[in-house]
């Protein structure tokens, strides 16, 4: 092989497919996530076209009326901040520390396979499941009725298996080599957690916990089934306008009531109803991917 | 003279699962005495370190019998296990400098025994780094990461980290596997200092490490002690198994 040193570099047929393939590849591979965008911007485009007629700060504070036709969205947008405010602050403080028992604390036995288990799949039930669920446990078996806290209380137990998934992935990418120096000077696990595992996961666990607010955000059955309303009188840029124990009106619920269950409304307001659900869901994703650039920026290691 | 025996191990077995790595082991380690352990891969040198300061219980499958005994007391009977394991610095064989400053690094085992006062902290701090010829690098910069260092200088900090919990037995676990001769020659002084006031065990692939600095060398292959004795012996033309005459020679292993 190769015995005229001279010709080692020269083109053969075999290197010049070689190099043809990985083009070729590169390029597929190059396209299909470019084409990832195109949707994105396909709805955001034809949402902000449609919507453009009603869409102002006005339409965000206003309240709806003529029985939801016309007016504004203010109940719902504050209607869907309480749910999710309250939704998260119920899952991520069990999700986050249950991540750090599964994580740092559980040995390999069946009690904690089972837990992972339970975990995986609460995490694969469908949001109308839940729903259901949180209808029988939440509204009828404890007894809080259709209502915020419901409500709040079956996105907690959709949104908490991923939180924890996400918050021991977190966790996990902090070196075991560090435990267990840690671990060899005499610190107990908890001191070892405090110390070390935290602080340089902390971000990470919050990016996760902030991309649940998305979901959250999102989802209709759960909400609808437990705790939204169709219409509630408040006052326009009220702040806080529902009780805990009181149903509210919620962003998902109000667009899936005023584009399929009532007739006559103004053509552009469920689109910019669309419009300001998804830029909320942007917002707090780019908030995300703002913690997660300052995370890398001050990596350690 | 019968010397001080300061850890004493008694028919040591362990077994991963149903595959038994240390077949009943008997030795004791004097005090203030640089015990060699020298064996090829797969021997069970760190296991056994790892039953002595019981960081083999983080592997669940790991079953331990036989005792331990560290000042005549049997760790495997210890309620304070975190005491228990100040009294045993661990250096393993990566450099590990954690992602907290110089400062927090060498003061963190301290402070996890209950040390929270600066005044009491900081002489700690200087000592430790001094011993572990750390200090004149960085004194300047404390406040920057551990993890920053090169890797010779975080074995160093590593070694100063298991140092400042005051041990009175040191184990180094193949300590110079990550750094260069120099620093390795920098360190080796140091522990000819270290002895004084502490019992090192030295588990190294490097038979001549062993040589220079140990007073007695166990040869361990394949969980089990081919002979054990004073340095002049196994690195003598006349050790009692010729196994370890090949070893230390180099002819196989």
């Amino acid at each position: 092989m190769n015995a005229d040193p001279n010709k080692r570099f020269t083109e053969t047929p075999m290197v010049r497919r070689k190099l043809c393939q990985e083009a070729i590849a590169k390029w597929i591979f190059r396209i299909m996530s470019a084409s990832m965008i195109v949707p994105l911007l396909l709805i955001l485009g034809y949402l902000i076209q449609r919507a453009w007629p009603s869409l102002s700060v006005g339409f965000i504070l206003d309240v709806p009326i003529r029985g939801i036709k016309d007016g504004g969205i203010w109940p719902a947008f504050v209607g869907t901040i309480y749910l999710v405010f309250i939704s998260l602050a119920v899952s991520a403080p069990i999700g986050i520390l249950a991540a750090v028992y599964l994580n740092e604390y559980a040995k390999e036995n069946w009690f904690n396979r089972i837990i992972n288990l339970a975990v995986i799949n609460l995490a694969g039930v469908p949001s109308i499941v839940h729903a259901l669920f949180g209808l029988g446990a939440f509204v009828y078996a404890a007894k809080f009725g259709c209502s915020i806290i419901s409500a709040s209380l079956t996105l907690a137990i959709m949104t908490l298996p991923v939180i924890i998934a996400s918050t021991r992935e977190s966790l996990a990418s902090v070196p075991r080599t560090f435990r267990e120096a840690c671990w060899n000077v005499g610190a107990t696990r908890w001191q070892t957690i405090r110390a070390i595992v935290l602080p340089n996961s902390i971000s990470g666990i919050l990016t996760g916990v902030i991309l649940q607010v998305s979901r959250a955000a999102g989802e209709t059955a759960p909400v609808m089934f437990t705790g939204a309303i169709y219409f509630k009188a408040v006052q326009k840029g009220d702040l806080f306008p529902y009780r805990l124990d009181e149903q509210c009106m919620a962003l998902s619920t109000h667009l899936y009531n005023i584009s399929t269950q009532v007739p006559g409304v103004r053509e552009s307001i469920p689109f910019a109803t669309a419009v300001v659900l998804l830029g909320l869901v942007l917002v707090v994703n780019a908030a995300a991917i703002i913690l997660r650039v300052w995370l890398r920026n001050r990596k350690k290691w | 003279m019968t010397p001080d025996k300061h850890i004493e191990v008694r028919d040591l077995r362990l077994a991963f699962g149903t595959k038994e790595v240390i077949h009943g082991v008997t030795f004791d380690i004097h005090r203030n005495e640089i015990f060699g352990v020298i064996g090829p891969a797969q021997s069970a040198k760190t296991s056994l370190l790892r039953c002595l300061n019981r960081t083999i219980e983080q592997s669940t499958d790991a079953t331990v019998s036989g005792t331990i005994k560290v000042d005549g007391q049997d760790v495997r009977k210890v309620k304070d296990l975190y005491n228990l394991r100040r009294k045993i610095g661990m250096v393993a064989p990566l450099p590990v400098g954690l992602p907290i400053s110089i400062y927090n690094n060498v003061a963190f085992a301290p402070r996890c025994a209950g040390m929270t006062k600066k005044s009491e902290l900081d002489p700690i701090v200087e000592q430790c780094l001094r011993q572990s010829a750390l200090w004149d690098e960085v004194k300047d910069r404390l406040d920057s990461l551990g993890t920053k260092l090169s890797g010779g200088q975080q074995q160093r900090l590593t070694i100063a980290r298991a140092l400042s919990h005051q041990p009175e037995v040191l184990c180094l676990d193949e300590f110079s596997i990550a750094i260069d001769p120099v620093t390795t020659m920098r360190i080796e002084e140091v522990l000819k200092e270290l002895r004084k006031e502490m019992t090192i065990i030295l588990v190294t692939n490097l038979t001549q490490q062993a040589r220079r600095l140990a007073d007695r060398t166990m040869f361990l292959w394949n969980g089990e002690i081919i002979e054990l004795a004073d340095n002049d012996v196994i690195f003598g033309d006349q050790p009692k198994d010729q196994r370890t005459r090949d070893y230390v020679l180099g002819i196989f292993g």
